[in-house]
């Protein structure tokens, strides 16, 4: 089963959970599919057993076979090439690498090289299998990253928790398209509502089953719950806020490794997650 | 007009929070939110003029023409975003959501039958109350062109530069194109550090690209009583990286009162508001130094 931990808004606890979850589960798969930021890795400290570069394919040509047709110009639907002083620029930011430019060239002159975006890393903790992902700053999509780390999973991998970025756009839905189940974080303020709607409606698009688990509650008002009574979403746990719970994350380590107090809340949601019935 | 940009790498560390309370403090004349991805700017700032509303325009998707399609394939191998299908009755069809409209089964089809449409990826906003503009935008889910439309939410500002004197605006979290498309043509970014292990080392994350552009950096930290230990690591890296340091605002309950009644944290009187305060005034001092 592949349960990916998502929300709308950054900082709610995705990774909290995530990794806390994985932690409790019997050989479990933890993938950290937030290149952007990617912090999973530093709780579980797993050696590194494994190490890919990611790449994506860059335009480049060859000027002894350029005439300076333009077509390749012409055709870019991202702008990321210019002709100027006889000379083909190629702006590897904006390029998509859609090889469009190469297909269009009358005369061959456009190749490809490799331009590596950033690094895959695959390691051991406890009986977690922990891979994680790292754009490169100064790279605009994680994108091709997180396609590789997805085919990471294997067959008899029996739960893997993909940690995903925040909000709802392509690396969110990405990140999404293969999982079993979306696990929702959400915070009790209305910036955790506003969001909470987003990634709801991402994951209704998808016809993905749902539920919410309900982070940082306090005896006050949880406008975050109010939305899911209203909606009529399942919110599988409450996690309180507590200074305990806080110190020990803020320090990198893992809540149900170092209290194991804790561990029957995330068995629960898992629990919750397993029992299915889920629209 | 002079731009401060505010971001963190990390998500929730209070960027939102900060950028509500410096357009306050600084009576902003101009600002604009482009965490298009999550916008929340508007429910603290609440403007209150009508809004200017358009579609906003991403890249366009393919279209198959299944009249004209000959089955032909090709389109379907020289995709390089997996974006076409086979459905169940042999139809060839596109995904909307995996397409990048980059054209190539367009040029690839023997028939022409496949055409680019124009997609609507979300709604851009502006607010003008005669005192100040505000610049906003929602992305549609999914979308994978918010760097097109956080250049769009900047874009905006542009034909009142004159009446602007510092624009305040919003960023996103991570490190990839929206806050790439956010920082060019910024005058400093102002980073809200936050004291925990993943804090620190996303802060050091969007430092390292921050300075791929040569933006000049501020750094604050948020909550900073609540990891003292890691909040000297940070201090400790800024000096190294020498950095600004412009302040540390302290963990305090009424932050969350106050954004959940749709309120700035300096609207009320409160620790962090207070802390917040002075933090603004370094920063602008630093900002007009530069």
């Amino acid at each position: 089963m592949k349960i990916a931990v998502l929300s709308g808004k950054g900082g709610t606890g995705k990774t909290f959970v995530a990794v806390n979850l994985a932690a409790v589960s019997f050989r479990s798969t933890y993938l950290d599919c937030d290149v952007e930021e990617p912090n999973g890795h530093l709780f579980f400290k797993s050696s590194i057993s494994y190490s890919e570069e990611v790449k994506v394919k860059i335009p480049y040509a060859i000027s002894s076979l350029c005439d300076g047709s333009r077509k390749c110009v012409e055709f870019c639907q991202y702008n990321a090439l210019a002709y100027v002083q006889e000379k083909l620029i190629v702006f590897e930011d904006v390029c998509h690498s859609c090889g469009g430019c190469v297909l269009v060239c009358p005369n061959g002159a456009i190749r490809e090289k490799d331009k590596v975006i950033g690094v895959i890393q695959e390691g051991q903790s406890n009986d977690v299998r922990v891979i994680s992902g790292f754009l490169n700053p100064g790279e605009a999509s994680g994108i091709p990253i997180i396609k590789n780390i997805l085919q990471k999973i294997l067959l008899e991998d029996e739960k893997v928790f993909i940690d995903c970025p925040p909000g709802s756009s392509c690396i969110v839905m990405e990140s999404i398209k293969n999982a079993d189940f979306c696990l929702i974080i959400a915070e009790p303020t209305i910036f955790g509502v506003h969001n909470l709607a987003m990634v709801h409606e991402l994951v209704s698009v998808f016809k993905k089953p749902f539920a919410v688990v309900l982070n940082k509650c306090s005896d006050e008002d949880n406008p975050a719950k109010t939305y899911c009574l209203n909606q009529k979403i399942r919110i599988i746990a409450e996690i309180p806020y507590s200074e305990e719970i806080g110190n020990t994350c803020s320090n990198g380590l893992i809540l149900v490794r170092e209290l194991p107090k804790y561990r029957p809340m995330f068995q629960n949601i898992l629990a919750e997650i397993e029992k299915g019935n889920y629209k | 007009m002079k731009r401060l940009l505010i971001l963190s790498g990390k998500g929730g560390t209070g960027k939102t929070t900060i950028a509500g309370a410096f357009v306050r403090l600084l009576k902003a004349q101009g600002y604009a939110d482009c965490d298009v991805d999550a916008p929340n700017l508007h429910l603290i700032l609440k403007p209150q003029s009508t809004v200017k509303a358009k579609p906003y325009f991403g890249l366009s998707k393919a279209k198959i023409d299944i009249d004209k399609c000959v089955e032909c394939n090709l389109c379907r191998q020289h995709c390089r975003f997996d974006a076409i299908s086979i459905d169940s009755s042999g139809n060839y069809l596109v995904d909307p959501l995996s397409c990048e409209g980059c054209a190539v089964c367009c040029y690839v089809c023997p028939a022409q039958a496949i055409g680019l449409e124009k997609s609507v990826d979300g709604k851009l906003e502006l607010y003008n109350d005669g005192m100040s503009v505000f610049s906003t935008a929602q992305l549609k889910m999914g979308s994978g062109t918010s760097g097109m439309l956080v250049s769009e939410v900047k874009k905006q500002l542009q034909p009142f530069e004159q009446d602007i004197e510092i624009a305040i605006i919003d960023g996103s979290p991570g490190i990839g194109c929206p806050v790439i498309a956010s920082i060019s043509g910024v005058n400093m970014v102002l980073i809200v550090a936050e004291p925990s292990l993943s804090g620190l080392n996303d802060m050091k994350r969007i430092i390292a690209t921050a300075q791929k552009f040569f933006t000049p950096i501020g750094v604050v930290i948020n909550r900073h009583d609540v990891n003292s230990t890691i909040s000297k690591m940070i201090e400790k890296y800024c000096r190294e990286q020498n950095l600004s340091l412009l302040g540390k605002i302290p963990f305090d309950r009424q932050v969350i009162h106050a954004v959940n009644a749709g309120q700035t944290i300096v609207d009320i009187d409160c620790p962090a508001g207070n802390e917040v305060s002075k933090v603004f005034e370094a920063t602008i001092e630093l900002f007009n130094s530069l």
